[in-house]
């Protein structure tokens, strides 16, 4: 008999706390949240039913932490955990900890998420199931002739990469053999004094690429796709603003990538809900696999809001044990939906978080729009924790509906008492680029440096992303 | 010999190193340039640089490593010439 979940423990905060605990309310679930210290006057807190203080406001010190964790869950008695997005979603020794404490983890199997989780297993994951990946070597290439070897196959331009980089690091890229041969060189003496270690890969480098990504839910068994959110402008390598579906997929090509998640995800037998991410080729429209996250997502909303189906719902009707409760054929696709991400953030000064307290809020309402937040009138924004403050998310029955519906809910949303990003997504829905759809990976960033060469901001703050 | 302050224009989290297993950017007592980063602050997960404006030596902390600060907490006190 399935084991439904009677209480489920939150193990996450801000606005994906507050969306878990809604839809757990719905399903007559109990609720619990853990906070930090500076997040007692959270919203979370607030709607659910019980929380508890685990520890101070550094996430490694509260909720990174493990056992402080796994004790708030046996202490309120609860038989589930729902990690969010972030913290401890992806961590498989906490899943693992969950499962040997007899409670529930709201993910996949701890092996599904070690699977899936190292880029190189997922690669491999993905070629055993006939998913395209990115073309590339088949490991590291330790000499300059089997490099060439293995551009040949690949083809040109390629990426080397150094095994040990990673977030854009220790990456030179060659468009012909000459460039590799003068190249390869450069890069593996990089790769020793940048990282200890000379080892370098190729890849084909895709020029002009699109981030997209499916949705599927499984039981372990079943699996279902919920087609794809276009995710493709992105500043520092983070998603602001997507979309469902893709502007610019072809049916065929919609149909064979969702076919293709749906294959992998059935091949490490996936439980629960997860996302397929893959770039595509805009020159060729080929698609390649890239890697998976194997918990739900921000950008989530869009999905539910162009098939209907409650994602959150779903993830704790499978982990209580239920068989997935959708065929393929009952997922319909039906018009568009738009989220932007209203960050804390002034986007005339890099991005410069600006917390602080919030004034009065007026939300925008009306037909087909979402606002999933965190905030309340008078609180004030911790220091400590990501800048995201509210999702806005609009559907209508097509794009152009879905842009000028986020154009009228731009103008009604007002957040006083700090900036953020919402002037930024007016001046973007201003721009050829977003009304046509046609933008990839760094059109966000070449469209800001043009427009920052025209208007200067008057602080440049050396920051680094985390 | 005069004394001034370096204050944080953020708030968030002081730190004195660039990585958990780094040394400090700084010491007490060691003589700084302009333009010399003395640690930094997170604030929503970006790190900013504080750095200091003028030469002389760095006499104190005014904070301990990793606590929390306010736009205009005093962060460390500099002997200039």
């Amino acid at each position: 008999m399935p084991k439904a979940i009677r209480k489920v423990l939150i193990a996450n905060r801000g606005e994906i706390a507050v969306r878990v605990i809604r839809a757990a309310k719905e399903l007559g679930i109990q609720t619990a949240v853990v906070c930090s210290e500076a997040d007692i006057d959270s919203l979370a807190v607030k709607l659910a039913d019980e929380h508890v203080v685990i520890g101070p406001a550094q996430a490694a010190k509260s909720y990174l932490d493990k056992e402080k964790v796994l004790a708030a869950a046996t202490q309120v008695g609860a038989d589930a955990v729902h990690p969010g997005y972030g913290f401890l979603s992806e961590n498989a020794g906490f899943a693992d900890a969950c499962n040997a404490a007899g409670i529930i983890f709201v993910g996949p199997s701890a092996h599904a998420i070690r699977t899936m989780g190292d880029k190189a297993a997922a690669r491999t994951a993905a070629m055993a199931a006939g998913v395209p990946v990115v073309p590339g070597s088949d490991g590291e290439v330790s000499t300059l002739e089997s490099a060439i070897e293995a551009a040949n196959l690949i083809g040109y331009p390629v990426m080397i990469k150094a095994a040990a980089g990673g977030g854009g690091r220790g990456i030179r890229i060659a468009k012909d053999e000459a460039e590799l041969c003068q190249q390869y060189r450069v890069a593996v003496a990089e790769a020793t004094s940048a990282f200890g270690n000379g080892a370098v890969y190729l890849e084909r480098f895709i020029a002009s690429a699109r981030h997209i990504e499916v949705q599927i839910l499984g039981d372990g068994e079943s699996v279902v796709h919920l087609f794809e959110r276009d995710c493709s402008i992105q500043r520092r390598r983070q998603k602001i603003f997507e979309e469902a579906g893709s502007p610019v997929l072809p049916d065929a090509t919609r149909q064979a990538l969702c076919e293709s998640a749906v294959k992998l995800a059935k091949a490490v037998k996936y439980s629960g809900a997860g996302t397929l991410e893959y770039l595509l080729d805009s020159a060729s429209g080929e698609f390649f696999f890239i890697e998976m996250n194997t918990r739900i997502q921000v950008e989530h909303p869009i999905t539910e809001m162009i098939t209907g189906v409650d994602l959150l719902k779903a993830m704790l009707k499978i982990a209580g044990g239920e068989p997935l409760p959708y065929q393929q054929s009952d997922i319909v696709r039906r018009g568009h939906a738009i989220e932007v991400r209203i960050n804390a953030e002034d986007p005339d000064k890099q991005f410069m978080p600006c917390p602080g307290v919030v004034g009065q809020l007026v939300w925008p309402q009306g037909p087909g729009v979402r606002i999933d937040t965190l905030l309340q009138a008078q609180y004030k924004i911790p220091a400590y924790y990501d800048s995201l403050l509210a999702k806005l998310i609009v559907w209508d029955e097509n794009r152009p509906a879905a842009l000028a519906r986020l154009k009228r809910c731009l103008e009604e949303l007002s957040i006083e008492g700090v900036k953020t990003t919402q002037p930024l997504f007016l001046r973007l829905l201003a721009t050829e680029a977003v009304q046509s759809g046609q933008y990839d990976t760094n059109w966000l960033e070449r469209w800001m440096a043009e427009a920052s060469a025209v208007v200067k901001p008057d602080v440049l703050p050396t920051g680094r992303a985390a | 010999m005069a004394q001034i302050t370096i204050c944080s224009h953020l708030p968030g989290t002081f730190y004195r190193k660039p990585s958990p297993d780094a040394p400090n950017f700084v010491e007490e007592g060691q003589a700084i340039t302009p333009g010399t980063v003395i640690g930094l602050v997170e604030v929503m997960k970006m790190y900013s640089e504080v750095v200091a404006e003028e030469a002389g030596t760095l006499v104190r902390f005014e904070v301990a490593a990793e606590a929390t600060v306010e736009p205009g907490d005093v962060l460390a006190i500099l002997d200039v010439e």
